[in-house]
């Protein structure tokens, strides 16, 4: 390599300096700048929630509920749907693992498999939204100046509104001024401040919208793959290419949960 | 590495990544006092725990699911090195930024 360097054009192309074909070159490109896209959104999130700490929700007393099971279970869905994804993103390794090795049945079995991992991951966002959206049956007071405030437990005078009790006067011209709301979307939010609902619809929607990106284009080499096109073209290098994709997304869902569930 | 014969490297990568989860989820739910009241530079031990957890977990799935440890020391740098740079630039920018607002005017 190094002795021919000198009398090789490298102007004249053909010379592949990384070793990697240009499509698998422009993936990992695509996805630097995607990472930095993320980041944005994660930096921009950490940095209203710096500023209005006071009003922000605690996460894991936003996200509580789990199919099926009545009561608050904190982190417990967000947690599997993160092994899910993780577990898709290791059957995706092992279909790129045999496209290696031309196993053309071994891909179509892992690879299928992703797609399945990808559909669930894609429901059980969709689940958390909705109870996000539709959110809980006691509902909060919103006061006129768009602060939230919840009732005492049991009570119809007292109210707590950022971590302290009010009661009294204080109280009774809050409630009188505020509305009932139920549930988070865009204006308002019944957990705390409504900055944090349109992080959560911007950020975990976005990431969203790329797994479902992600499930389509597994589709289309899935069946690429059953009719043989890569067995014909003698390489899997579009399961690999689309591989980097999937292990991205999971990637950022790795941060998505720290950053956004956990801290 | 993809191209050896066997699935065990993804295979330990799975359950170093399993683990690693678990541990960040065990940590959320019971949220330890140790951990929630002492902070170092503004963040409590416990998110410098999620933070350090969370990057060992990047670390593993772009080596190794990515594969990006295969390729040549050139590209595993163009693509890291922006990352390396820009990330914490931008969130040093912001985070500082955001004790300030509202301060000024």
């Amino acid at each position: 390599m190094q002795k021919t360097l000198a009398d090789k054009n490298h102007w004249g192309g053909a010379s592949r300096p990384l070793v990697a074909s240009y499509g698998k070159l422009m993936m990992w490109f695509f996805l630097m700048t995607d990472a930095l896209t993320f980041s944005a959104f994660l930096g921009a999130y950490g940095f209203q929630r710096f500023v209005h700490s006071e009003s922000w929700p605690i996460a894991d007393e936003v996200f509580n509920h789990f199919p099926f099971i009545h009561g608050e279970y904190p982190m417990f869905f967000v947690a599997l749907m993160t092994f899910i994804l993780i577990m898709s993103s290791v059957t995706m390794v092992l279909a790129v693992h045999y496209g290696h090795k031309m196993d053309k049945k071994k891909v179509v079995f892992w690879l299928g498999l992703t797609i399945i991992g990808g559909l669930i991951f894609l429901g059980s966002q969709a689940w958390e939204w909705y109870h996000f959206i539709h959110g809980t049956y006691k509902g909060a007071l919103m006061g006129a100046d768009g602060s939230i405030a919840h009732y005492v437990a049991g009570s119809t005078q007292e109210i707590i509104r950022h971590g302290k009790v009010l009661s009294g006067d204080v109280a009774a011209s809050f409630i009188a001024s505020a509305n009932e709301i139920y549930g988070a979307n865009l204006i308002f939010n019944e957990y705390g401040h409504p900055l944090f609902a349109n992080f959560f619809f911007f950020i975990t929607g976005f990431h969203g919208f790329h797994v479902f990106s992600g499930v389509v284009i597994l589709v289309v080499i899935f069946i690429n793959v059953i009719r043989g096109t890569y067995e014909k073209r003698g390489h899997y290098e579009m399961v690999e290419k689309v591989g980097l994709y999937w292990h991205f997304v999971d990637l950022v869902w790795v941060f998505v949960f720290t950053f956004f569930y956990l801290v | 590495m993809a191209k050896s014969g066997s699935t065990r490297k993804i295979w330990i990568v799975f359950w170093i990544l399993f683990v690693l989860t678990t541990i960040e989820v065990i940590l959320g739910i019971f949220k330890p006092q140790l951990l929630t009241q002492n902070s170092i530079i503004g963040v409590t031990l416990l998110n410098h725990i999620f933070i350090i957890l969370t990057l060992f977990k990047a670390y593993y799935i772009v080596m190794t699911f990515m594969h990006l440890g295969d390729e040549k020391n050139q590209l595993q740098f163009s693509i890291v090195a922006p990352m390396f740079v820009l990330v914490p630039y931008l969130l040093f920018i912001l985070l500082v930024e955001a004790s300030f607002h509202g301060a000024i005017g």
